[in-house]
């Protein structure tokens, strides 16, 4: 059967080289240059899936990216699979494995056909309905629907396609590489402009490459050949990059554009490996031609979406381009004069066509002549107002129209077809443009939606600017290329153009049957099944704007964004609404044009570029003692260190004892360093911080407090003052950077005045944190010749000390309650000072402790962690810090906000602790807390911040947040949980060592 | 994605940048004589209009400076930046 649909032709195709593929598991044959479309064409098979609601057989119906039915599944492998893929756009290769989607088990028998009989039931809407409607609705359709909708089968394993992104900058890009868009790039490139010209197919030259019509003559050549001169020509011109393959995704504001270029997806399975599959070119283009063309619209009448049935112009395509008859016996039905060139193409080629039924009274044009010289029969003035054949159309029953076109007169008669070519005019691309912010206007003559007017560099010329014949796409082309890039080429203008000239137009949205619309299956959008009857059903219950009876049907809303259908849609709107479509406007394109794979969007971000990953100088210490890693921010930190067989518990537990009985050490790197300077900087923290700085003496350190202007916590950290005018602020680990923005913020805004300057020095230095009642032994092993008696060096201090010649600066602070130092040393030392130390404290049984510890031990002590026990509606005052605010000071961030009336609040919620009644018992972070538990709805006081099981204290111990807390010291809560009420006491929250013994020991 | 000059760097991508909210709202100097509702006004009241807007705008990814900007929010149009403190183009 294959072989007579086959035409010799061999411009496009290369039918020396035989290609074998897969579709729904059948081996077939096609060639080199055909799509996986002409190819199944070729093979007669018309039916490639089920539509998504009715589960209605679908045929092949275009031969472009408005695809609405022949969506496929490419490539069987779980890790390559790609679901809606439109066969007229995948390039045929060696080895390409398709399958139908939407059908179950199969295309040929589809269970869920038995949709299209129930029908009735299924109206405008029923998924949204479905949604919407009473949870018991879901429940009665989940199966049903889960089973038998949806598009295609996601892959199931991580894309091993290498994806790539790449910026573009040029002087001009031209968006499509048909005669409009070859010409406007020949002339930008000629006129010095480095020009890009970008195009989806794998050939340039649009439609006119393959039109070969008496009625098309350019200078005495058929249109082609001329077109085909100029293509050739291109390759002679210089600051021209041509990239074809390449459909152009986004357009954005500025000439921001995105393109996705396909690099490997024609070649053959064995030829792909270890290629880039799809690049990305973000491409910044000073000026922008559009040049698209225009899509064909169908007819919508009755039952108009069978297998066979096709848009006139893709069978034209497939004949000239591909040489694949479509069908044996065509028919066609058009409102204009293009589907006579399809007729004339068809007979060249020896195809018969039986008759071309034209809605209009007449056409005088050259190329309705020439058909009728051909001796093609047209029925004007008739439209179809049925179609029949399950899989197949088989025939069409035709009828004349009444005047008015609002009816069907006289006796139906048949014909017999097995295939369908249908044509309602044309609709400009405009789709890039309106992405861009361009704005439209109609034009009523022939129902289009044209540019109007743009804030951007751009012009849009050719078809997709509503000039569709020959010579008007070229004159008018010329002239808008020649005002947009202000040159003079008149090249073009001597040219000699034959072009024939359509006068006579009609239109009807909805063509009428002879049955009741109530009878009829009208297809608007056939990706999405919806048919004017759901359209007009939903401006019967009201929907009035287009965007949501678009939303309301889903008509539009399928993986092609209705590029066939949306017109239609508006034309029956505006008819039953009584307004004009320009008046009505229309839906919105969003990007992407077509769909892009995530491959393509991430590109190269995957796997460990995903994100940027931060490891401290220390880090290789810590894998090599096998810690386990907790991200914090962007940095990886130590989390804990297990031994053999603990678990993340015990090596917890194990850690905070040892803190405690002897000594620990922490990679405390990545807290943010800031490093501030200026005669200004002490009332630059004043201003910054709630505390008092201006009295903080030279070498020694403070615990301050950070607030928002709205009074809550933002930040906290301890700041050293490391001389007149030189502070080295901390931050928390992952509040580093925007602390450090914030503070920019206020110095360059607010505060320019004050002579100070900020600078990160996170990076610079690496923080090793000793702590514990042996911690002063180690370090005094470590730095010798420091004095690190408490006269000399007391808490909350600092000195410049020495290690093998190596300045550092060492703080005697403590986040643990505990005795500790923390040695700040220029980064690449990190690792040996570490080494250092942790030799030195050997003998004390030093261990390393990770960020749960780290936690652990100052919960013992009720330190808060700002971001943990704070969550940006924490005032100081609820954090019972009341002590940090300084009375004294005229201003300082936040200050105003901490009487506003909502913060002086007396049942706002404040910090306390919390032990459980069973002090074995744990309670979960986030946990609930609750004065009641008989009572429903039961107030939520608070809930968990903090908890750990305590291995000094021996129990439990949390922090939480609990509505008037502080006055509730003592009193007996519940935290409820799934399968249990657990008892628990407000207490304070300081657990251990109130008096700060451990912290003043004299060791 | 816009196109921003830069006061200091010059032309750059819009991801080096941060968008800061309303421009020339001056943080009270004497917030303690406030009221609620004064201060309110400057700690939650933003404009957010259609149309030409003066925005606060840093170059987070570039010099960290920052700077006034003003917008046309109905189509992204710049059309004009200028350094902080300085007095905003009059046309
Ligand atoms: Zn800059």
């Amino acid at each position: 059967m294959s072989k007579n649909l086959r035409i010799l032709n061999n411009k496009f195709i290369d039918q020396t080289s035989r290609i074998s593929f897969k579709f729904d598991g059948k081996t077939l044959y096609g060639f080199k240059g055909d799509t996986l479309a002409s190819a199944l064409l070729a093979n007669n098979i018309h039916l490639v899936g089920r539509s998504f609601k009715y589960h209605r057989p679908r045929g092949i119906m275009t031969c472009g990216s408005e695809e609405p039915n022949a969506i496929v599944q490419v490539g069987k492998d779980h890790s390559m699979t790609e679901p809606n893929a439109r066969a007229t756009e995948i390039e045929l290769y060696e080895g390409l494995e398709a399958s139908s989607q939407n059908c179950w088990p199969s295309v040929n028998f589809d269970i869920g056909a038995i949709n299209n009989f129930f029908s009735p039931l299924i109206p405008a809407a029923f998924y949204y309905k479905t949604f919407m409607w009473p949870a018991s609705f879901w429940e009665k359709y989940e199966y049903f629907i889960r089973k038998s909708a949806g598009l295609g089968k996601s892959p199931t394993e991580p894309d091993k396609d290498i994806y790539d992104h790449r910026y573009l900058h040029c002087d001009v890009l031209v968006v499509g590489g048909g005669i409009s868009g070859i010409i406007a790039a020949k002339m930008a490139a000629q006129n010095n402009f480095n020009t890009i010209l970008i195009d989806d197919k794998n050939n340039l030259g649009g439609t006119t490459i393959f039109q070969q019509n008496e009625c098309f003559k350019i200078n005495n050549s058929f249109s082609n050949e001329w077109l085909k001169k100029e293509i050739e020509s291109l390759n002679s011109i210089k600051n021209l990059t041509i990239k074809t393959r390449t459909t152009l995704a986004a357009y954005h504001n500025y000439n921001y554009l995105l393109a996705r270029e396909n690099l490997t997806d024609h070649l053959n399975l064995n030829e792909k490996k270890d290629k880039i599959r799809q690049r990305l070119w973000k491409i910044r283009a000073k000026k922008v031609i559009i040049s698209t063309g225009a899509i064909e619209r169908p007819l919508i009448f009755n039952n108009n979406d069978r297998p066979g049935i096709m848009l006139s112009s893709s069978i034209k395509k497939y004949i000239d381009y591909f040489g694949v008859k479509c069908g044996q016996k065509i028919s066609l039905f058009t409102n204009n004069d293009s589907t006579y060139e399809t007729a004339i193409s068809l007979s060249n080629s020896g195809v018969n066509v039986n008759s071309v039924i034209d809605i209009r009274d007449k056409s005088n044009s050259s190329i309705v002549k020439n058909a009728e010289k051909l001796g093609i029969k047209i029925h004007w003035k008739h439209t179809v107002i049925n179609t029949n054949g399950y899989k197949k159309i088989n025939s069409i029953e035709i009828m004349k129209l009444s005047d008015d076109g609002n009816g069907v007169i006289g006796k139906k008669f048949k014909e017999e077809c097995d295939c369908l070519g249908i044509s309602g005019g044309w609709t400009p691309r405009v789709h890039l443009f309106t992405q861009s912010g361009g704005k439209l206007k109609f034009r009523d003559e022939d129902n289009v939606f044209l540019p109007d007017k743009s804030e951007l560099n751009q012009v849009s010329i050719g078809s997709c600017n509503g000039d569709f014949e020959l010579n008007e796409i070229i004159k008018n082309s010329v002239s808008s290329i020649n005002k947009f890039l202000k040159v003079n080429n008149n090249s073009y203008e001597n040219l000699e153009i034959i072009s024939s000239k359509e006068v006579d137009k009609k239109n009807i949205w909805l063509l009428p049957s002879d049955k009741p619309l109530g009878k009829t299956k009208p297809f608007l959008d056939f990706q999405n099944d919806s048919t004017a009857k759901d359209v007009k059903l939903a401006l019967a219950e009201g929907f009035k704007s287009i965007e949501h009876v678009k939303r309301y049907t889903t008509t539009g809303m399928g993986t092609d964004q209705g590029k066939l259908s949306n017109m239609h849609a508006l034309g029956i709107i505006a008819e039953i609404a009584g307004v004009k479509m320009g008046e009505l406007g229309t839906t919105t394109f969003r990007p992407p044009y077509t769909p892009l794979t995530f491959g393509t969007i991430v590109g190269r971000n995957v796997g460990e570029f995903f994100d940027i990953t931060r490891k401290t100088p220390i880090h290789d210490w810590h894998v090599d003692n096998k810690a386990e890693f907790e991200n914090v921010g962007q940095w990886k930190r130590a989390w804990y260190y297990p031994k053999k067989n603990e678990n993340m518990h015990d090596a917890v537990q194990r850690e905070s004892k040892a803190a405690r009985d002897s000594a620990g050490i922490l990679d405390a790197s990545t807290l943010g360093k800031i490093d501030i300077q200026g005669s200004d900087a002490s009332e630059f923290l004043n201003r910054v911080y709630t505390n008092a700085w201006s009295k903080l003496e030279i070498g020694k350190c403070r615990y301050g407090l950070m607030l928002n202007e709205d009074g809550m916590v933002y930040d906290d950290g301890v700041t050293t003052r490391l001389g007149e005018n030189h502070y080295l602020m901390t931050t928390t680990t992952g509040g580093a950077a925007n602390v450090l923005s914030k503070l920019e913020d206020y110095l360059q805004t607010e505060w320019p005045e004050l002579d100070v300057y900020l600078t990160s020095v996170t990076d610079q230095y690496a923080t090793v944190s000793i702590c514990g009642p042996n911690s002063k032994k180690i370090l005094s092993k470590v730095i010798p010749d420091l004095n690190l008696s408490d006269e000399e060096f007391p808490h909350m201090s600092y000195k410049n000390g020495l290690i093998n010649n190596i300045k550092c600066r060492v703080m005697r602070i403590s986040f643990t309650g505990e005795h500790s130092y923390e040695i700040n040393i220029q980064s690449s030392y990190g690792k040996s000072v570490w080494e250092k130390c942790f030799e030195a404290g050997k003998e004390f049984n030093i261990t390393p402790y990770g960020t749960e510890t780290m936690h652990l031990l100052r919960a013992e002590k009720g330190f808060i962690i700002a971001g943990q026990d704070t969550d940006g509606t924490m005032t100081p005052v609820d954090l019972q810090m009341n002590w940090i605010i300084s009375k004294k000071k005229y201003d300082f961030i936040g200050k105003r906000s901490l009487y506003r009336s909502d913060t002086i609040r007396e049942d706002r919620k404040q910090l306390v602790g919390l032990l459980t009644d069973n002090p074995n018992e744990v309670l979960e972070e986030g946990a609930q807390i609750v004065a009641e538990t008989n009572k429903k709805p039961v107030e939520m006081l608070g809930h968990v911040t903090s908890s750990y099981y305590s291995p000094n204290l021996k129990k439990s111990i949390a922090l939480a947040v609990v509505k008037n807390g502080k006055n509730l010291k003592g009193q007996k809560m519940f935290v409820p949980m799934k399968n249990k009420i657990i008892n628990v006491t407000i207490t304070d929250t300081v657990f251990l060592d109130k008096e700060n013994k451990r912290l003043n020991a004299k060791l | 994605m816009f196109l921003i000059n830069c006061p200091y760097c010059g032309e750059r991508d819009q991801s080096e940048f941060s968008a800061g909210g309303e421009a020339h709202i001056v943080r009270p100097k004497q917030p303690t004589e406030l009221s609620d509702d004064q201060w309110a006004e400057f700690l939650f009241m933003r404009k957010n209009i259609k149309g030409v807007q003066f925005e606060r705008w840093n170059h987070a990814h570039g010099c960290r400076k920052w700077f006034n900007m003003i917008r046309d929010t109905s189509n992204d149009k710049i059309h004009a930046v200028y350094k902080m403190g300085e007095k905003p183009p009059t046309k």
